[in-house]
């Protein structure tokens, strides 16, 4: 697999401190919804770093988009927060991963669960379902920080809108909006109960989020009685991995 | 939730190890030589804060492989996996 080059045709703040890139990628062979790409930046001296990033987009021709958060001590996540402007080119290389997929041919309820920018792969199976006029139920548990943390709102929420769409809940662990049904604090065995599909639907599931988010709700969702074949992850983590 | 937490999955590998083998290996169910638990690649804990990745079993943490690159080199061990059972196309 080589490195392509990639041309970013429009950059949209997502919040405070996550933004989309839309690249443009010639000869993109396409992908499934919740592989990653790796993206790589080379300085004037040779120097190269790489870092994996979630694919947002569903397939649409050789559009890709990635939503990228950035972090306050991060190498490469300030370059692409803040400094890349359109018109710039990134040497990328993917699609990546063929575990942390959804395919539109599986029929199964599929439910998706995300702590903070881990939503961006979960996204792109929402936009895939959709896309693909798929029936299976669908439904979305997006765990933030705080209401102005939450990213690609308008989208979710239009994907939630339509008939037999997402089912969306949010659930924040340090600042609710006024009147929210539920005090801030994270994910638990009771919003889980509440909030996702339950077992005998024997959905599928998709937990991506930073590594501790992760293994508590795997370990709450294999608790609850999901078969851990079902239980499919991805974590990332503040140094490398899939952001 | 903390970020004590220094490994991910074995998603994370895909990458590198696509620029070695022609396959995406992590779909592949590897055979932990520690324990015998036999799990999906994707799906082992990956360290990544090392001199290059170190995948460990989450059953019995013992070491299934290691890849350290260095320039115009890889280093692929592979020696605490017994056996990886791949997916293959039948029209070969």
């Amino acid at each position: 697999m080589s490195w392509r080059v990639a041309t970013v045709v429009a950059l949209r703040d997502q919040s405070p401190t996550a933004r989309s890139i839309y690249l443009d990628v010639p000869g993109w062979p396409g992908h499934a919804a919740g592989q990653h790409v790796d993206v790589r930046l080379t300085a004037p001296d040779g120097y190269t770093a790489v870092r994996s990033y979630s694919i947002a987009s569903a397939v649409d021709g050789d559009g890709v988009e990635l939503t990228v958060e950035q972090l306050a001590d991060g190498e490469v996540s300030p370059y692409l927060g803040s400094e890349l402007v359109v018109g710039d080119l990134l040497e990328i290389r993917g699609p990546i991963g063929g575990w942390f997929v959804w395919r539109p041919d599986q029929r199964e309820p599929i439910q998706l669960i995300a702590g903070g920018s881990g939503v961006v792969p979960l996204l792109a199976i929402a936009r895939s379902h959709s896309a693909a006029g798929n029936q299976s139920p669908i439904r979305l548990l997006y765990s933030v920080r705080e209401p102005t943390s939450v990213i690609h709102s308008a989208e979710l929420e239009e994907l939630a809108r339509r008939d037999d769409g997402l089912i969306l809940t949010y659930a924040f662990t340090r600042s609710a909006p006024p009147g929210w049904n539920r005090p801030p604090g994270r994910v638990d065995a009771a919003l889980l109960a509440d909030s996702t599909w339950p077992t005998e639907l024997s959905p599928t599931c998709y937990v991506c989020g930073p590594t501790g988010f992760v293994e508590t709700v795997a370990d709450l969702l294999v608790g609850a009685g999901h078969d851990p074949a079902r239980v499919r992850t991805e974590r990332f983590g503040p140094t490398g991995g899939i952001r | 939730m903390n970020d004590s937490y220094s490994y991910l999955d074995g998603n994370a590998a895909a990458g590198e190890l696509r620029e070695i083998f022609a396959v995406d290996v992590t779909t592949a169910g590897g055979q932990c030589a520690g324990c015998g638990r036999t799990a999906v690649l994707a799906d082992v804990r990956l360290y990544v804060r090392a001199p290059g990745l170190v995948a460990r079993c989450r059953e019995c943490d013992a070491v299934l492989l290691r890849l350290v690159r260095g320039p115009g080199r890889a280093w692929l061990d592979l020696r605490g996996l017994t056996c990886l059972e791949l997916a293959m196309p039948d029209d070969s």
